[in-house]
């Protein structure tokens, strides 16, 4: 596979999430950590942006950093994948290049 | 810094705060009121274990005005005054009973 | 303290997730520390900043404090206006419910249990925020 994208800020705050999912290509994966999870949670205002693409894009979510939060596990959009550290260190491990965002 | 009870040893910051509340005994709360010259009695108790479950609650030690309306309100208006947690902890009541419940120093102790 | 001492409206603004950054730990220190000062205080919970008031946080998987019970003791620190911003809430699909209960236990009534939380549309939090003297932003 070609490259992880993590992201780790709210979208709320940032458009580093809204930046990646416009320059990332196809056969790319995202996996959102620290307050960057707060991106795949179900009906707020960006949620639609996640729907949409995950018709095109594999999408993670870290769950340590949700249980931190108090986001619950059955409010992350349907198609997003709940990992633990471990499946993070083989995601990086799995693909060709990690494009930390900042 | 350290503090040496039964043969073991407790880090203790500068002011001889337990580094590590988990490490809590009650012997340390002892050993730390002998250093300072006044055994630990009933009274002082109520007030350690007050803290230790303000904590447990809160996760953070009191200032000493919350402790003072606190204690009134646990253990009666004729101990929830400054003059009476003085007289038990002449160090101020917070900083002395806080380091004998092995606490950090209270947030918004200045 | 005398009576003539000067008590001015002080607000702080909370604006960030907690754990991702510092500054929602770095406001409730603050805020409990001038807790002493005797001042007018009020904290509004406004766009991401109300991630900071969610239930059932558990920090043990990331390795950090939780600091959410503190927000527990506010009243006990006399800190009893909390505004929570509607429009925040709804944006992420969120509601009162989802974030914890914050009460003031009034001495002079038996200590009994008050609510210090406010839901406010944005046009009454910008009102409100137009009448502090001081406004500090997290």
């Amino acid at each position: 596979m070609n490259m992880l994208h993590t992201i780790n800020k709210s979208p709320f705050e940032n458009s580093t999430a809204s930046s990646c999912l416009k320059l990332c290509t196809k056969d790319s994966s995202i996996l959102f950590i620290e307050d960057g999870v707060i991106s795949v949670m179900k009906s707020t205002k960006f949620s639609e942006t996640i729907e949409n693409a995950l018709k095109e894009f594999k999408m993670y979510v870290l769950k340590p950093d949700l249980e931190a939060r108090g986001l619950p596990l059955n409010n992350v959009i349907e198609g997003v994948e709940i990992v633990g550290y471990e499946e993070f260190v083989d995601l990086t491990t799995e693909h060709k290049t990690v494009q930390s965002w900042l | 810094m350290g503090l040496e009870v039964n043969g073991k040893t407790y880090e203790t910051d500068e002011e001889g705060y337990l580094a590590n509340l988990n490490e809590w005994d009650t012997d340390v709360a002892n050993a730390m009121a002998e250093i300072d010259g006044a055994p630990l009695e009933e009274n002082h108790w109520e007030v350690i274990n007050f803290l230790r479950e303000y904590y447990e609650e809160y996760q953070i030690a009191p200032a000493v005005r919350v402790l003072t309306k606190q204690i009134g309100k646990k253990l009666g208006k004729d101990k929830g005054n400054s003059k009476y947690l003085y007289e038990l902890f002449p160090y101020g009541p917070a900083k002395q009973a806080c380091k004998y419940a092995g606490l950090p120093k209270p947030t918004g102790c200045v | 303290m005398s009576d003539e001492q000067i008590v001015k409206k002080f607000m702080y603004v909370n604006r960030k997730s907690p754990y991702g950054t510092i500054y929602a730990l770095e406001s409730l220190e603050v805020v409990l520390i001038s807790a002493a000062f005797d001042q007018d205080v009020s904290l509004t919970f406004t766009d991401d900043g109300v991630y900071q008031l969610m239930k059932n946080q558990q920090t043990d998987g990331i390795g950090m404090k939780n600091f959410s019970s503190t927000y527990s003791a506010l009243g006990d620190y006399e800190i009893k206006k909390i505004f929570i911003d509607k429009e925040s809430l709804d944006e992420r699909g969120l509601s009162l419910s989802d974030l914890q209960e914050l009460v003031w236990e009034d001495e002079d009534e038996d200590y009994a249990e008050k609510s210090s939380i406010n839901l406010v549309s944005r046009a009454e939090l910008s009102e409100i925020m137009n009448q502090q003297d001081v406004v500090l932003s997290f």
